[in-house]
């Protein structure tokens, strides 16, 4: 006996996708936000990358599109917020560092440690240096020289 | 100064994903011209106005933001095609200055960096029927040289796309020497207020009858 196979159901009206689209514009803004917020945070250290690429646009985005958009955001918003997170610790370490050289400079012989170091802008660095040169290091005169300003362009 | 606002259509399925996005303009009796010395020192004071740390907070400023959100939310990357008041901040950065051009762009460039609203302006008499925001249509191109890829956003009268959306503006509609009447034009996006749409228009037209 032939079963007659049943044909597979087709919707008469297509999937509303603007529900969709509209959770998927709000996630967007959402992690545009963070990024900005990132964005201010990291000012003035370097070497982030908080970059998401355009689409060609301005353009209506299909939903695919809107879905890497939003993917691409929230890796992008994840790695800047670790990044930051790894360096904000290593400057904690530096600020403790120029502290414990202030304390003791003898124990923190030549350590130079630059405003770079603790994410602020600017040339000044503290360098741990003997008074008066060699009279200085044979005598065990040391101290830190805190350094400030830009050298001139060239 | 009388200012009569308008607000252009805008199509359904644009409208269906950005129900807040609109364009509002202004007609505006106006011949382009050479900045008057006022004009002039008003875009050294407000290029004064301008600091690092302000550039840099601007992405948090509630206005330059919401049109980041919408260059993304559009396929734009706002980091590498700037939205109209991060470019001018960034020239001002980079220049040490503001720039005078001619009356009709330093207008613009004040009404946009007073307000971060994204203002243009069209030639009038260049234009057919009523302005609107929609997608472009398959083949279509901008002032007959630049083709449009298909769903990109235009700004377009009646007859053809006049400018792209936070883009360049065709020259088959944009001011020219000859122009008499213009038609300033201020994008709105989610989170805009009114009231900032009206000022930057304002101000524009304020500018241009210096």
């Amino acid at each position: 006996m032939l079963l007659q196979q049943a044909a597979p159901a087709v919707p008469r009206t297509l999937p509303d996708e603007r529900a969709a689209r509209r959770t998927l514009l709000d996630q967007v803004a959402r992690l545009e936000d963070e990024l900005a917020q990132l964005f201010c945070s990291v000012w003035p250290r370097k070497g982030f990358s908080l970059g998401v690429p355009g689409r060609g646009g301005p353009r209506l985005l299909s939903l695919a599109e809107l879905e890497e958009v939003r993917d691409e955001l929230a890796t992008s918003v994840h790695h800047a917020r670790r990044a930051l997170s790894d360096r904000t610790y290593g400057e904690e370490q530096s600020r403790r560092l120029i502290e414990e050289m202030l304390l003791d400079p003898e124990g923190h012989k030549w350590l130079r440690v630059s405003n770079e170091d603790i994410g602020e802008p600017g040339c000044k660095h503290w360098h741990v240096r003997p008074r008066w040169s060699f009279i200085g290091m044979l005598m065990g005169w040391w101290r830190v020289v805190i350094s400030s300003g830009c050298p001139l362009a060239t | 100064m009388e200012l009569q606002l308008e607000e252009a259509w805008v199509e359904a399925e644009l409208a269906g994903d950005f129900p807040e996005l609109g364009l509002v303009h202004a007609p505006l009796e106006a011949r382009p011209r050479k900045s008057p010395p006022e004009v002039k020192e008003r875009l050294r004071a407000l290029a004064d106005r301008y600091t690092g740390g302000k550039v840099i907070h601007m992405r948090q400023d509630a206005v330059p933001w919401a049109y980041r959100v919408f260059s993304r939310q559009v396929g734009i990357d706002p980091d590498t095609d700037r939205t109209p008041v991060e470019r001018i901040a960034v020239e001002r950065l980079r220049h040490g200055g503001l720039k005078s051009e001619n009356l009709v762009d330093d207008a613009l460039t004040i009404a946009i960096a007073e307000t971060g609203v994204p203002v243009f302006a069209l030639d009038a008499d260049k234009l057919a029927g009523e302005l609107g925001l929609r997608l472009a249509r398959p083949g279509e191109e901008l002032a007959g040289v630049r083709p449009l890829s298909a769903r990109q956003l235009v700004v377009a009268d009646d007859e053809r796309p006049v400018a792209i959306v936070l883009g360049e503006v065709g020259h088959d509609a944009g001011v020219t020497r000859g122009t008499e009447r213009m038609r300033l034009c201020a994008l709105r996006a989610k989170g805009v207020p009114p009231i900032a749409i009206e000022e930057a228009l304002w101000i524009a037209a304020e500018t241009l009858y210096t």
